[in-house]
């Protein structure tokens, strides 16, 4: 049976990896390579590298830092931040990303899923969602979740999945940092209507919440957190054996 | 020396890598020449079953590849790279594969419950035949390697060194003589997926 995955997601501001709270608040945590290859070892089961850096210099740093990493762990990686064109999938896939993660640069031109999707496959191609409660419904923001687009999220997410989006990561603004659980409700909104796997993101706090998101949810696949991680609340290990104590399909690594 | 088959297919940085992680030096090249003296030959791939294989074909190296194989080199096919080892694959069409296996490559859409999600995609247990192929020789049932397929290995039952359960028992790796497949990515599929590598590499 596919297991349900476990996913730290690294945001990286010149070579370094940050995490914000409710996106605002950055602080400084440790190096990718040596994070990375801690979660790795501890039964993360994908890693997320999302680039927050503006300026080209850092951008260069990044895809750097990136080969380092696909260099020193073995587990699937994906990339994101700074992906408008086909020319940045390259750029990343070339380093050794195995999938590519889409947010603002679909929302600036709905094409790019479609065509990178013919070029690399379905498999490689990950739409990233922000989302929020607006007037009862959920909608789309954008640049870090400060603009809200006006998008319908359940609209945009089934468009993204038509053109040939083949993961949604739905990371939920109102439960983000709040460290109180995930969005149960706004993740079974899309596990309704898209039959690609889904990754919750946004409000995990403790292992609780993981259990309570695969037992309420089972069509969520993975989960998906990084200050709990990084901070050390979480241990991805200890986690994993409560997954399995719980009767959720997991893997688990030998010592 | 283990040669990495460069035929223009995806990206190989991180199966490069994981060879150098386990200490063994990798040569990844499309010539001829240096082929035909590996020790061992790996076969990677990703994309459509009938890209591949045109491009194997057009750069001759199908022919190097199976002249090798025969000659009894170890030779590794890697996901889409173990497909192209089969007799034929019926994606999008019907295309005659390299024939060091028997059998076929069909969807999995085909044996799989409809409410399950294609490709078949993440970490999945193994379930390995006994004896156990010599490149599993690290391995216990029920370790979990990193899929990514909608396609696979179909009426080649002699052949199958291990399963995975995904709605039905589905084809995880073959071997056939001195010639082996993973459907699965061992470069993905760290602790586990480079011991596999490297007991090939021990042959």
């Amino acid at each position: 049976m596919i297991t349900k995955r476990i996913i730290p997601c690294l945001d990286v501001l010149d070579g370094r990896v940050v995490k914000g709270v409710n996106f605002k608040g950055l602080s400084d945590v440790s190096s990718p390579v040596t994070l990375g290859k801690y979660y790795s070892d501890n039964g993360a089961d994908e890693l997320v590298f999302y680039d927050i850096t503006a300026s080209s210099d850092g951008r260069a740093l990044f895809t750097d830092i990136l080969k380092e990493v696909a260099s020193t762990i073995f587990i699937p990686l994906t990339v994101g931040g700074g992906i408008n064109t086909l020319d940045d999938f390259d750029r990343v896939l070339k380093c050794g990303a195995d999938k590519v993660s889409v947010n603002s640069g679909a929302i600036k031109n709905p094409n790019l899923i479609l065509d990178a999707a013919k070029r690399y496959g379905d498999q490689c191609v990950v739409l990233s969602v922000d989302a929020k409660r607006v007037e009862g419904k959920f909608r789309v923001f954008a640049k870090g979740g400060r603009v809200d687009t006006g998008l319908d999220a359940i609209e945009w997410i089934k468009r993204g999945v038509d053109n040939g989006a083949g993961e949604i990561v739905l990371n939920s603004i109102d439960t983000d940092g709040v460290k109180n659980g995930f969005d149960l409700e706004m993740l079974q909104a899309v596990t309704e209507v898209v039959s690609v796997p889904v990754i919750a993101s946004g409000g995990a706090g403790k292992i609780d919440d993981f259990i309570t998101l695969f037992k309420t949810l089972p069509k969520v696949d993975a989960g998906l957190a990084a200050s709990i991680f990084h901070f050390g609340e979480v241990k991805i290990s200890d986690l994993k054996q409560e997954l399995y104590k719980n009767g959720i399909p997991t893997r688990i690594i030998k010592e | 020396m283990v040669v990495i088959v460069d035929y223009g297919v995806g990206n190989l940085y991180s199966l490069k890598s994981s060879f150098s992680a386990i200490g063994v030096e990798v040569v990844t090249t499309g010539d001829k020449s240096v082929i035909e003296k590996a020790d061992k030959i790996i076969l990677p791939g990703v994309g459509a079953f009938r890209d591949a294989i045109e491009k194997l074909k057009a750069t001759g190296l199908d022919k190097v590849v199976v002249e090798r194989a025969k000659a009894g080199v170890p030779l590794l096919g890697i996901c889409l790279g173990m497909q192209l080892l089969f007799d034929k694959s019926f994606e999008y069409g019907e295309y005659d594969g390299l024939g060091l296996i028997k059998g076929e490559i069909r969807p999995i859409g085909s044996v799989i419950p409809k409410e399950l999600k294609i490709p078949h995609i993440g970490w999945n247990a193994l379930t390995l035949s006994k004896p156990k192929s010599e490149i599993f020789k690290y391995l216990s049932d029920g370790d979990c390697v990193y899929f990514v397929h909608s396609y696979y290995g179909a009426n080649c039952n002699e052949f199958v060194t291990a399963t995975t359960e995904y709605g039905a028992n589905l084809t995880a790796s073959v071997q056939s003589g001195n010639v082996y497949g993973c459907q699965f990515h061992p470069e993905k599929s760290g602790s586990v997926g480079l011991s596999i590598l490297k007991a090939f590499c021990e042959l």
